[in-house]
């Protein structure tokens, strides 16, 4: 048996397929297609969860995604567990535990219900008005008292082991919902041929046709036509049908984000599938049929479990044929309700009476309400319940007050009506008008081009829905280009037509009264607190929402909204258009981040960029460091070797014999063009007509503010091609900035830019012994200082393979950079590792490289400049040219603070100590003991042990720095000060001779 | 104004709370101010409350064309620090944080400042260097900012994924433990509390639609949709909005308002005690005492007024937040939003006096206006009062863009090489 | 996420393939290094920030790589017309006012009164 309030022969689930699943360690039999909410009802459990703020036992209240109370905590197994999930929404499958959140010890006795016996104390906004004595006391004992107190469920605490997938997709018409409207209006888009989604959040389709009984579509039964219709919508190559698919989010330019549930229903569900798929859908035309959410009543003690919305009675009954009580009152100020109630009766539930508080109920249900012998009590109310862990009884009494009696129950299903959903709509941007009749938000003015139809657009009638939507979807098609021909027809034909509603409190929970009257159930907000917040001078609907906390749950008020703007409406002697909704936002309902985030995990987060010679790196044992996204080989070091004693011999190696370095990372840029040289006078500060090709320079790129922006070496291959290098982070942004100028201010320029970045594999080779090593291996270029001198570069071969080799060095050695296509890299890296590893020659990395040039005093653009440096203040004037009538940054650098004296300034810094290695972004001071806040002239760069110099040495910027050569400084760190001297930058080889050769 | 205590709740407790009064009045305005600030967000209605209660000057009106707290105040992720590297950005952030931490017991209303520690995570040796730079800096200046390795990170925030095989590894933190968050809400409702009892005028729904003035050129006061309304001096705080008002005055400024995108989960119980930043991957989060994390995406690349931003900016945002935290794939968003943030080129704020006399601007504080509230309005107002700026603000001036002295606080952090 | 219509490339794509380049008709002055503090502050700083109709560059960088320029609302976040580099600004007296339409976020909120 799965469950003692199944009905036979009620519902469509197969009695024979059962699921069992355990409930707080109880195990419960669940039929397949039960969600947990309607297994838990079938084995009468209602008490499912406790409140926000005032613990309070709450049970099931919905049957679907606007469900407040029923949060729980469901695993497949230990990493596998999800907090917050809807009872009503996640689908049974064999084997799932689900537990009750919120409570300590047990959900039946939970130490936390001591709040509502102290919620006089805890009213809207209290915590603004104390806990503010003694001070520290906030963070150190009030807060993490409220921080343990709220919460709902406990978060995963071990890394998701699913999967998530990604999918984009285009399409004439995305339908959103796939009730009445949606499939009428899908199947009429799809027959006029035009490429059609349709999306709907439940395991099947139909909408509220899933919780009919009276409804025929074609001479079906609505809900057995909604089947036959999906599956022909299906089986339609124009048409994707996307079910447990919600539509979250309605973005700019017609994108809709949907999320499609994969695998949250399946017992044992196939490794390879993801758990959840987002689609990101951009659709030329959207037909939004969201229909519309039932309202709960607001009354005393409206919260007890046991108490549901009249449709949520009807699904449980209807599509799961489970009975949500056996003697079960009604309470409604809407026709709808009455429907609930005779399906109960002729499913042989007792129905003690339905309380409507209109003095006039629709005739035709008043009727059938007669005819089936349950007693109606007009202009009466539900004025409180009992019941402690379950609804016991109602007391109901005349409006007004009279005649009050107690009427035992163990279920109520209660509906004040019905909210139109317009959240996508409103996340469209569109406006929403107020209809004063219905008092309802319908959609006004559109924003985007979408349609709204049926119950979110406030179309009531059956036969008129299904002709909106007939009507939206040929449109739609139409509008989108679809020139098929079909055209379609449908009628439909409903039980009763439906009046009523109301918004606000009822009776018994009005202005003077302090009955907990619950508009927000997770939130705890009950009708008095809007009252108190307007009291407080909360008068915007946003400062309500606030203050009250109301519709800022999980649910985000899909049944409080409406409620709460009705009676701070009343509050405020104001009609309800005049006080406004709250905005909607994304998501319609809460989606994971893992579905957000799908493919981008680990090596796709962000993937790695990777050198031609990076394995044969990784082979050598090199740690590697991140640089923007390269892997960059850092240091190899030897077995036993720290990475100090790698450096260090890293470093004397390359002066003594020679290195080998993998210099790919930095970035390339071809400019090539007749205007070429006229191009790079503008974009650097250098003077380039008259380098000669066959010889390179140094280059200095500014932004037009005069700051330093990127620096490379630029060679001259011919008079109309030149290699540009940039820094290895710069190269995007470089190549940027100059097509933005090439494109929009020198767009006369005939220049061409091409980035090579990727092309070339370039091996450094530095030292004394390089040419040594690879003049056996080159081809068809001289190597003699003659030939090639310092800063100079020639076309050839090595290894037989093209090269462009440059003769320059970022170490002050005699150098060469063996540039050669990407894809010869590694084997030409590995002929000249042949012939260095034999004389002693090492490989080195990143950390020596910035050693050796720091040796040099050589900058790098990025770590001693920070883009607020000029030339003169990086100490490279010498490569601005005061010739050019122009060049990008030309101005900027006259501006008056640019030009100011004192300005910080790239110097050396020698430790009076050598042995101390200054610490990189330490502040340099003049006053040692100035009391704080000291005066900082500057910070340490750049520091670096020196094997080479034998001491320690720094690169800083200093304000006044080039004036202050030889005077003593300061670097004051936490535990000690260190003295410096400020120096020229040069530490090594200061005449320069080693450079060649 | 009735004082707020433990006491005064409990007495309204046993009589059903009917006996509070409104946070704030809310008079019809007055034909003339001493001062009118536009702009009823923190910024401006804290510049309101330190107009009267340290300069004496209560004859003020703030005019706010909606609802007041919600522009960015009511829309940020709410971090507080003071760990910035340039003097001007530490005088000021740091003369906030040190008004963060009586605000509470000064408005007498629960702002909930929670100094939780915010810790950012240094992922490579260019985080390292640029983090140390800050650490030392801010030392010397008196801040406290502390450089933590992995494991002691992990210890402070347990759920730090600390593995040395993530795509991006940590390789420290910088951690300022008076760092924190607030309550957002609290902050405008507490500063209009204060000020209001104390003789400001707060105008809601009042849009100001032009800025007069005089034949010398002199502010007379606003145009608004209830009328003209003259005052002495006009301060501008308007955050996003700071271009359009200062085009009334026919001055055009140094910023770009963009899009600013944030999101919270679902409520959980409490898991995460700190805020977490981190600038390589793009990333920061907290949990609220809701229970909620917290978190903060990037702009939107392109200007726009409209309060909502592409799914996008979004995505990047969890793409990190997952990758440090992997655990968290399965926690939901509840909800997103936007705000608009008005952006100068050195994402360092504005403070100062404009070309109009009589107008004063206090805008472009990015995505750091928050923390900046009570020192960014108490120095406001000290510059309305006195003419000049605050020794503190002093670096904050329009003329900065004219002389290229900027405080660039992007570019000393976020060059790679 | 906008859908922008590259008028090189002749299709609308995804905000994906863009890069925003910021305000369009800005030129860079010819005899820059003559211009004053103030005239030079008015190049590079000074923006108009417009709440409405905006003329700003976008960079097809993983398309075409050409820079166009867009007339935009910010408000709505609709674009009007998009255009070639060195194209004259277009008028736009003849397309149709979008923000009438399209509110922000805060208008369609709460009045407070």
């Amino acid at each position: 048996m799965s469950g003692v309030n199944r009905i036979s022969g009620a519902g469509r689930l197969t009695p024979a397929r059962t699921a069992r699943f355990s409930f707080d360690g109880r195990t419960l039999t669940a039929l397949e297609g039960d969600t947990v909410a309607s297994a838990l009802i079938a084995n009468d459990i209602h008490l499912v969860g406790r409140s926000f703020k005032y613990h309070r036992p709450r049970g099931i209240l919905s049957a679907g995604a606007e469900e407040p109370n029923a949060l729980l905590d469901v695993s497949r197994d230990a990493a596998r567990r999800q907090p917050n999930v809807r009872a009503t929404v996640q689908e049974v499958f064999d084997g799932m535990k689900v537990a009750s959140q919120n409570r300590w010890p047990s959900l039946a006795f939970d130490v936390g219900g001591f709040n509502d016996l102290l919620s006089p104390f805890f009213a809207a906004g209290f915590y603004y008005k104390t806990f503010m004595w003694p001070k520290a006391a906030w963070h150190a004992l009030y807060e993490p008292f409220i921080r343990r107190a709220a919460g709902l469920g406990v978060a995963p605490t071990e890394p998701d082991p699913d999967h998530y997938a990604s999918r984009y997709a285009h399409c004439d018409v995305l339908v959103v919902g796939a009730g009445v409207a949606g499939l009428a209006a899908a199947l009429a888009a799809a027959k006029a041929g035009a490429k059609v989604i349709l999306c709907d959040e439940q395991p099947d389709v139909g909408g509220a046709l899933r919780y009919d009984s009276g409804t025929t579509i074609d001479g079906k039964p609505g809900y057995d036509w909604a089947q036959a219709t999906g599956q022909a919508l299906a089986a339609m190559d124009n048409v994707t049908l996307l079910t447990r698919t919600t539509a979250f989010g309605y973005y700019n330019h017609n994108f809709v984000g949907l999320v499609e549930r994969v695998t949250d229903h399946l017992a044992a569900p196939d490794k390879a599938l993801p758990r959840e798929r987002l689609w990101q859908v951009r659709a030329k035309k959207v037909v939004l049929a969201n229909g519309a959410i039932e309202r709960h009543m607001v009354f005393a003690n409206n919260d007890r479990p046991g108490i549901l919305l009249a449709s949520a009675g009807r699904t449980f009954l209807n599509h799961f044929g489970v009975a949500v009580g056996k003697k079960v009152g009604v309470y409604t100020a809407h026709d709808s309700a009455y429907e609930a109630a005779f399906d109960l009766r002729k499913a042989g539930v007792a129905v003690p009476v339905i309380v409507d508080c209109r003095e006039r109920p629709g005739e035709a249900v008043l009727e059938k309400a007669r005819e089936l012998g349950i007693e109606v009590l007009k202009g009466h109310s539900v004025v409180n319940t009992t019941g402690k862990l379950r609804i016991a009884s109602i007391t109901v009494a005349r409006n007004g007050g009279s005649g009050a009696r107690k009427i035992a129950v163990d279920a109520l299903l209660v509906s004040a009506g019905w909210t139109p959903s317009v959240h996508l709509f409103s996340q469209s941007r569109g406006k929403v008008k107020f209809d004063a009749e219905t008092e309802r938000f319908l959609p006004g003015t559109y924003a985007q081009d979408c349609l709204s139809i049926g119950a979110c657009n406030g179309t009531d009638d059956l036969q008129a829905t299904i002709d909106e939507a007939l009507a939206a979807g040929e449109l739609a098609a139409r509008a989108a280009g679809a020139e098929g021909g079909a055209q379609v027809a449908l009628t439909g034909q409903n039980a009763f037509d439906w009046t009523g509603g109301m918004i606000g409190a009822a009776e018994g929970a009005g202005p003077d009264t302090t009955v907990k009257a619950f508009i927000d159930f997770q939130h705890d907000v009950c009708a008095k607190d809007i009252r108190l917040a307007v009291r407080e001078g909360m008068h915007s609907v946003e400062h309500i929402k606030r203050f009250t906390t109301n519709g800022m749950a999980s649910d985000q008020g899909k049944l409080s909204n409406m409620h709460g703007l009705a009676i701070a409406a009343e509050a405020l002697g104001k009609g309800i258009p005049e006080v406004g909704l709250t905005t909607f936002r994304q998501p319609y309902t809460p989606i994971t981040f893992g579905a957000i985030v799908n493919h981008s995990r680990g090596s796709l987060f962000d993937p790695a960029r990777k050198t031609p010679m990076h394995s044969w790196e990784e082979a050598q044992g090199a740690e590697f460091e991140d640089v923007g996204n390269w892997k960059r080989a850092w240091f190899y070091p030897k077995a036993g070797e720290s990475m100090h004693d790698a450096v260090a011999r890293e470093c004397k190696t390359v002066r003594d014999v020679a290195g080998v370095f993998d210099a790919s990372t930095l970035g390339k840029i071809e400019v090539v063009g007749p205007d070429a040289a006229q191009f790079l006078n503008l974009m650097y500060t250098n003077a380039w007509d008259n380098l000669k090709p066959g010889r390179c320079r140094y280059g200095i790129m500014l932004r037009d503010d005069g700051f330093v922006y990127d620096d490379g070496v630029v060679g001259r291959l011919a008079e109309d091609r030149f290699h540009v290098t940039t820094t290895t982070g710069g190269a995007p942004r470089v190549l940027q900035h100059m097509e933005d100028y090439l494109q929009t201010e020198f767009p006369h320029l005939k220049v061409w830019l091409t980035s090579t970045t990727e092309q070339w594999a370039v091996i450094a080779v530095q030292g004394p012994k390089a040419r040594e090593i690879i003049a056996p291996l080159v081809e068809g270029i001289d190597l003699s200082n003659e030939a090639l001198p310092h800063m100079s570069v020639a076309e050839g071969k090595i290894c037989g393979v093209p090269t462009r080799l440059f003769r320059m060095s970022f170490t002050g050695e005699l150098g060469f950079e063996v540039n050669v296509p990407a894809d010869y890299g590694q084997a030409v890296w590995e002929a000249i590792w042949a012939r260095a590893e034999p004389m002693g020659a090492c490989a080195y990395g990143t950390e020596t490289m910035h050693v050796l040039r720091a040796e040099k005093g050589y900058i790098i653009v990025g770590q001693d400049t920070d883009g607020t440096l000029t030339p003169h203040d990086a100490g490279v004037s010498w490569a601005v040219s005061k010739k050019k009538p122009d060049f990008v940054g030309i101005r900027g650098l006259k501006r008056p603070d640019l030009v100011k004296d004192g300005r910080k300034q790239l110097v050396g810094l020698l430790t009076k100590d050598p042995k101390v290695v200054l610490e990189e972004g330490a502040q340099i001071v003049a006053d040692p003991n100035e009391p704080k806040p000291m005066t900082m002239l500057g910070h340490v760069t750049s520091s670096y042990w020196s094997s080479n110099c034998g001491r320690s040495i720094a690169m800083a910027v200093v304000a006044g720095g080039q004036a202050r050569l030889g005077q003593t400084l300061y670097v004051p760190m936490a535990d000690r000060t260190v003295a410096v001297e400020v120096s020229d930058m040069v530490f090594f080889d200061k005449e320069g001779g080693r450079l060649h050769g | 104004m009735r004082k707020y205590s433990v006491f005064a709740v409990a007495r309204e407790a046993l009589r059903g709370h009917k006996g509070w009064g409104p946070h704030w009045a809310s008079p019809e305005p007055r034909p003339h101010y001493d001062v009118i600030i536009i702009g009823g967000g923190g910024h401006g209605l804290g510049a309101a409350y330190y107009l009267a209660k340290e300069h004496g000057i209560t004859n003020v009106a703030v005019l706010e064309k909606g609802w007041i707290g919600g522009g960015n105040t009511g829309r940020n992720t709410t971090i507080i620090r003071s760990n910035y590297l340039y003097e001007e950005s530490m005088d000021i952030y740091e003369h906030s944080l040190k008004l963060w931490e009586n605000l509470s017991q000064d408005l007498n209303y629960n702002v909930m400042y929670s100094p939780r520690g915010v810790m950012m995570l240094s992922h490579n040796i260019h985080d390292q260097q640029s983090f140390k730079r800050h650490i030392n800096a801010n030392r010397l200046y008196g801040i406290d900012n502390d450089w933590l390795t992995p494991e002691q990170a992990k210890a402070y925030c347990p759920p730090l994924d600390i593995a040395k095989t993530a795509r991006y590894p940590i390789n420290g933190a910088a951690l300022q433990r008076r760092g924190g968050t607030a309550r957002h809400d609290a902050v405008a409702w507490g500063y209009a509390r204060a000020a209001s009892d104390r003789g400001v005028h707060i105008i809601q729904n009042c849009e100001v639609t032009g800025i007069r003035r005089d034949e010398t050129g002199r502010v007379t006061g606003v145009d608004t949709n209830r009328g003209f309304i003259g005052a002495k001096k006009v301060g501008i705080s308007a955050a996003g909005h700071s271009s359009v008002l200062m085009q009334m005055a026919d001055v055009r400024v140094p910023l770009q308002s963009q899009p600013l995108q944030a999101l919270v989960s679902e409520p959980l119980k409490p898991i995460f005690p700190c805020v977490v930043m981190s600038n390589s991957v793009h990333a920061y989060i907290s949990q609220s005492d809701k229970g909620e994390f917290v978190i903060g995406a990037g702009t939107d690349q392109y200007n726009s007024y409209s309060q909502t931003g592409g799914l996008q900016i979004i995505t990047h945002t969890l793409d990190a937040i997952c990758e440090l935290f992997p655990m968290f794939r399965r926690v939901k968003m509840m909800r997103q939003w936007g705000g608009i943030v008005d952006v100068t080129q050195d994402r360092s704020p504005i403070q100062g006096v404009t070309p109009v006399p009589g107008l004063y601007l206090n805008a472009g504080w990015g995505t750091g206006g928050f923390k900046a509230t009570p020192g960014s309005a108490n120095l406001f107002a000290h510059l309305i009062a006195r003419g000049e700026p605050h020794r503190l603000a002093a670096g904050l001036t329009l003329e900065r863009f004219r002389t290229g002295r900027l405080i660039d606080e992007a570019a000393a952090a976020a060059v790679a090489h | 996420m906008l859908l922008i219509y590259c008028p090189y490339c002749e299709e609308e794509r995804s905000e994906l393939e863009f890069r925003n380049g910021g305000d369009a008709h800005i030129a860079r002055p010819t005899n820059i290094a003559e211009i004053s503090d103030e005239e030079f502050e008015a190049y590079f700083f000074l923006r108009d920030n417009p709440k409405g109709v905006i003329f700003e560059r976008w960079r097809h960088i993983h398309g075409c790589g050409r820079f166009f320029n867009a007339a935009r609302d910010t408000v709505s976040d609709r674009f009007l017309t998009t255009y070639k580099a060195g194209e004259p600004k277009p008028n736009l007296d003849a397309a149709p006012e979008t923000s009438a339409t399209v509110e922000t976020y805060e208008a369609l909120e709460g009045a407070a009164q």
